[in-house]
């Protein structure tokens, strides 16, 4: 990708202080890939070295000065021009002159404050990174390191079930239970369905796992739905006074933590749907917020036409 | 790391009245379309079938029924449904307007395999139709089940409990 010339280039190169030590984890990329990546919690200090070489040694390069930066930026797909850095620090490493010979830089971003978790979505994408740069006049030199960030949470103090009943009148009425109203990623959804009329004939029954990432604000919101999950909990037709339980483990499922309007730029929530379809294929649909409140907000039942 | 073990244990139930559990469902409704007959002569005829209908739902007035229908009362039906409720009506099967036409090989609309074709899909399109909770509320549904003759001059409205 250089251009063809007859002056110095050289390598740069990005090494953390504690690559032997520090945990990796896996972390999607755009294509939908997985790969492993340094990471990284709110508080921790970043450090390490940057390794400028000389492509032909024995020549000089000259620069304009040489830089390392740590970024936490959102990338809105659409609008991939405007990257929104909420972080943002940098340290210089040389004013500018010129280098004669393979240099190691050290650098240390102290106690660097990293407020959400990194993610990668459908529309959007939140993430940190080191970038060294060797500025230059006509092209710089530069290398990005990527890396993971996770939030901690505490367990909620409170955590209550979920019962509610609905239905259609004179047609079908039931009773479902969640034990918890907010769940972490690798916990276990335990429940279950009991059965108070059932006029029509139903032929089984599933439980949805659907994600809502929401992008933009006022006027050019927009949604996108995916689901994550279906599974089956019921085969056949249930009658009055029977019960389904539920038992659904989350960590099969590729889930991230609930992100509640980030930076004002998006978020990504979660919901379950109880599905039910009858012999003639209607979808009968009560869909409940999770790890969101046990209100109307965001909960609404039908009846759905092929 | 220690993980605690998520506790899965089942949620408490209680246990079903085994009345409940093992007498009949209260979903049990049952359309059959048969016993087509053609009736009147030379280019008047038509043919009219059999609906009769089993039930416990409440919404249905009477919990046994048999009526003859023809082909027309099932468009007007399926009319009426489109136009006053929020079904997606299945269709009906085909007019076979090409049979009606003269000088054919066969019986045209009287043949015995054309009209056993067609009560199949009459009465798929009922079962479809009648089981949908919010067919079950239109008058036009009831009246084409269960009563003596379609009064097509019917002001539409919707049923509650019978």
């Amino acid at each position: 990708m250089s251009f063809f010339s007859f002056g110095q280039s050289a390598e740069i190169d990005v090494v953390l202080n504690d690559a032997e030590t520090r945990k990796k984890v896996e972390h999607k990329t755009e294509d939908g890939k997985k790969d492993k990546y340094f990471l990284f919690y709110d508080g921790e200090t970043v450090s390490g070295k940057v390794n400028v070489t000389l492509k032909n040694p024995g020549k000089r390069l000259e620069h304009h000065g040489i830089k390392i930066e740590f970024v936490g930026q959102i990338e809105l797909y659409y609008d991939r021009g405007n990257h929104h850095e909420f972080v943002s620090l940098v340290k210089d490493l040389a004013r500018p002159g010129e280098i004669t010979q393979s240099q190691t830089f050290d650098f240390e971003f102290t106690h660097v404050e990293k407020p959400y978790e990194s993610y990668t979505g459908q529309n959007v994408k939140l993430r940190y990174f080191l970038r060294a740069t060797v500025i230059r006049r006509l092209n710089d030199i530069n290398k990005e390191l990527d890396i993971v960030v996770h939030t901690l949470s505490t367990y909620p103090e409170l955590n209550s079930s979920i019962k509610m009943e609905v239905g259609i009148e004179d047609c079908l009425h039931i009773e479902f239970e969640y034990n918890k109203s907010k769940y972490h990623l690798k916990d276990v959804i335990v429940g279950k369905i009991y059965f108070l009329l059932v006029r029509i004939k139903i032929k089984h029954m599933e439980i949805d796992i659907i994600k809502r990432e929401t992008t933009g604000t006022g006027p050019s919101v927009y949604h996108e739905n995916d689901t994550i999950a279906k599974y089956e909990i019921m085969d056949g037709a249930p009658v009055r006074g029977e019960s389904i339980p539920i038992r659904l483990f989350l960590a099969g499922y590729d889930l991230t933590p609930t992100m509640r309007d980030i930076n004002k730029k998006f978020s990504v929530r979660y919901y379950l749907n109880l599905v039910l379809i009858d012999e003639e294929e209607r979808r009968y649909f009560k869909q409940q917020v999770w790890g969101g409140k046990n209100k109307s907000e965001g909960s609404e039942s039908g009846l759905l036409q092929k | 790391m220690a993980d605690a073990i998520a506790d899965t244990r089942r949620l408490y139930t209680k246990p079903q009245n085994l009345n409940d559990a093992y007498g009949p469902p209260s979903n049990f409704l049952e359309i059959d379309v048969s016993n087509p007959e053609t009736v009147g002569v030379g280019r008047g005829r038509y043919t009219t079938y059999e609906v009769r209908l089993k039930t416990n739902l409440p919404i249905f007035k009477l919990k046994e029924s048999s009526v003859r229908r023809r082909y027309s009362d099932f468009e007007w039906l399926r009319a009426e449904l489109e136009r006053e409720s929020k079904v997606v009506v299945p269709p009906l099967p085909g007019k076979a307007l090409f049979r009606q036409l003269p000088f054919r090989g066969d019986d045209g609309i009287f043949d015995d395999s054309f009209i056993e074709e067609r009560r199949q899909g009459l009465e798929q399109f009922l079962n479809k139709v009648a089981g949908h909770p919010l067919a079950q509320n239109e008058r036009c549904l009831h009246m084409f089940l269960q009563d003596e003759i379609v009064d097509k001059n019917y002001t539409p409205s919707k049923i509650r409990q019978a």
